[in-house]
């Protein structure tokens, strides 16, 4: 029960380790001497800039091996000291917590459509396999499966922004500006999550248990509420774990595109303005993200299937 | 770059079903048009005249020109060879190392494979892109970081899936009796191994190289990819949005371009899975 825990908690401190280790070498191959930087930062480039710096490298303790000043910086990390952006002065971690805010915002609303969609399409299609449903639900699958997140969600803006005005094209604040973002991230989720719907209801529908609950006479609602549904979600929920990895690379693609403020869109900018302890600071958070999310459906895979316990 | 499924069984043999066929037919298309396109074509894909600017499909221009004049066909022509050409070294890149540590984690087991395991792990804690746009912020706009980044991350799929299936072949009876027989490894690996897992390598050979040029296309397109004035598909894209309302068809070409691309490829990928 516990083991899926111990192994999420390792990874979480692996994103933290490989994310640390990035960026401390990233903020060490910047052009120019690091203490030099900060002194002109903070006391302005004037004559006495060398002894400034020399005070700055003793006081931060940048003369120090490397490998002391890497662990002091992992330690930093594990105390969630991210230190100050190189571009606004502003703590990373003041800028992150109003960014992780509409981040996960998204991607709740990213998730519970593609929830109402893609499991939807996928019943329909595992109901009757072969039938005009399956057959139209696996050409939409294939075609938006073919589509990167940033052409669906340009086409989206073309359609719904430009040519018939319904909503926003960017912008944050009202439910009306997360539905496109939202709803690229879902489409693209349900394209993948509809089809392993389809496989797992047609497996049931033609498991013996399925039969058998028919033929003892329960009404054909009962059949698939009691004795379909939960059976057939236990794939489509433990296929979510794999889908957080396209989540978290669309949250990314899709605030640049749509101009969200969120995290995705910050990291894009700090690197772009190479401001490292924002790159390090976001890149953390979404790591972190994405950890969270596969263990919260390692747990509702394990609430779904009393299977699991046994053996875990 | 989760296209790439889950399977790990040998398949008996592979047939290409009729959307595998038709996913063939695209990439022959799409591939001659990449390959032959630029060497036939004479346009320069960064020859500017700006008494051309946006000029529309069927004109002088075959395939129209962008805002600063440039033939589309040739920039269309010249991005898919981009497109196709970088997945492909990608892929390369990605596949050699991958079955290579697959077959031998495999076949030494012990602390090689729980090395390879930790390093595959490790890779696998961030989602691919991430690693990538971590690689990206060391210099953007440039193909190093971008190939490394994109191989980096793809590998692992290789080298799980090679590593499971060897390891259920070796288990078997006919490798013992080889074995026994005095058969060295690499005639093993080469004669009882490899052509068993082919077709699968084969399957993620064409997913990886549909999400390379997912990958590609979109970092290029927010802007963190390859830079213009190069002919990439991606930002090629972006570059001509804010033209939309002029020439709408002009944005939807390189789209539908690299959608065919990726169709094309997840096709053949499904079509041999049987």
């Amino acid at each position: 029960m516990g083991n899926f825990l111990v192994a999420r908690l390792a990874q979480a401190a692996i994103v933290t380790i490989v994310v640390g280790a990035l960026s401390f070498v990233l903020i060490r191959i910047l052009p120019g001497d690091a203490a030099m930087r900060i002194a002109a930062g903070r006391y302005g480039p004037d004559a006495s800039i060398t002894e400034a710096a020399a005070k700055v490298r003793l006081e931060l303790g940048l003369d120090r091996p490397v490998a002391v000043q890497f662990l002091e910086w992992l330690g930093n990390l594990l105390r969630f000291d991210l230190g100050h952006s190189l571009v606004t002065a502003a703590p990373v971690v003041h800028e992150l917590q109003v960014q992780l805010g509409a981040s996960a915002w998204l991607a709740a609303a990213a998730l519970t459509l593609s929830i109402l969609i893609g499991p939807a399409i996928g019943v329909l299609s595992g109901l009757r396999p072969g039938g005009v449903a399956d057959r139209l639900g696996l050409a939409g699958a294939a075609i938006f499966r073919a589509m990167p997140p940033f052409v669906l969600g340009l086409l989206l803006m073309l359609v719904f922004s430009k040519q018939l005005s319904w909503l926003p094209p960017a912008g944050f604040g009202s439910p009306r500006e997360i539905l496109l973002p939202a709803l690229t991230l879902a489409l693209g989720l349900a394209a993948m999550s509809s089809r392993v719907a389809r496989n797992s209801v047609a497996a049931v529908v033609k498991a013996p248990y399925f039969a058998f609950a028919r033929h003892k006479g329960l009404p054909e609602a009962v059949v698939v509420r009691r004795h379909g549904l939960r059976n057939a979600a236990i794939p489509v929920v433990s296929y979510l774990g794999l889908q957080a990895i396209y989540l978290v690379e669309g949250v990314v693609v899709v605030e640049s595109l749509f101009a969200y403020p969120g995290i995705g869109h910050a990291l894009v900018h700090a690197i772009i303005e190479r401001d490292v302890p924002m790159v390090q600071g976001t890149a953390l958070v979404m790591g972190l993200m994405f950890v969270a999310i596969a263990a919260l459906v390692d747990a509702i895979s394990l609430w779904l299937d009393p299977r699991l316990r046994r053996t875990a | 770059m989760s296209m790439i499924g889950e399977f790990t069984e040998a398949r008996a043999r592979p047939r290409l079903s009729g959307s595998g066929i038709f996913g063939l037919a695209l990439l022959s298309l799409l591939g001659s048009f990449a390959l032959v396109g630029p060497v036939v074509i004479p346009t320069d894909p960064a020859a500017q005249d700006f008494s051309a600017s946006l000029a529309p499909i069927g004109g002088d221009y075959l395939l129209g020109a962008d805002h600063y004049g440039r033939s589309l066909l040739a920039r269309l022509a010249h991005g898919a060879r981009l497109s196709f050409g970088l997945a492909f070294l990608t892929m390369l890149a990605a596949a050699l190392p991958g079955v290579l540590f697959g077959l031998v984690a495999a076949w030494k087991g012990g602390w090689i494979e729980r090395l390879m395991e930790l390093l595959a792990t490790v890779v696998l804690a961030l989602p691919g892109l991430m690693l990538v746009l971590l690689l990206l912020a060391f210099s953007p706009g440039n193909y190093g970081p971008l190939f490394l980044g994109l191989s980096l991350t793809l590998w692992v799929e290789f080298y799980r899936v090679t590593r499971a299936t060897s390891k259920t072949i070796l288990a078997q009876l006919h490798i013992e009796a080889a074995r026994v027989l005095g058969f060295g490894s690499g005639y093993i690996l080469r004669n009882h191994v490899l052509p068993v897992i082919a077709p699968t390598i084969a399957t993620l050979a064409a997913f990886a190289m549909a999400t390379a040029i997912i990958a590609v296309s979109t970092l290029s397109a927010i802007s963190v990819g390859l830079q213009p004035p190069t002919p990439e598909l991606g930002s090629m894209i972006v570059e001509l949005l804010p033209y939309y309302a002029e020439a709408p068809l002009h944005v939807l070409m390189p789209a539908m371009l690299i959608f065919l691309l990726v169709l094309g490829l997840q096709l053949v990928a499904e079509g041999d899975r049987g």
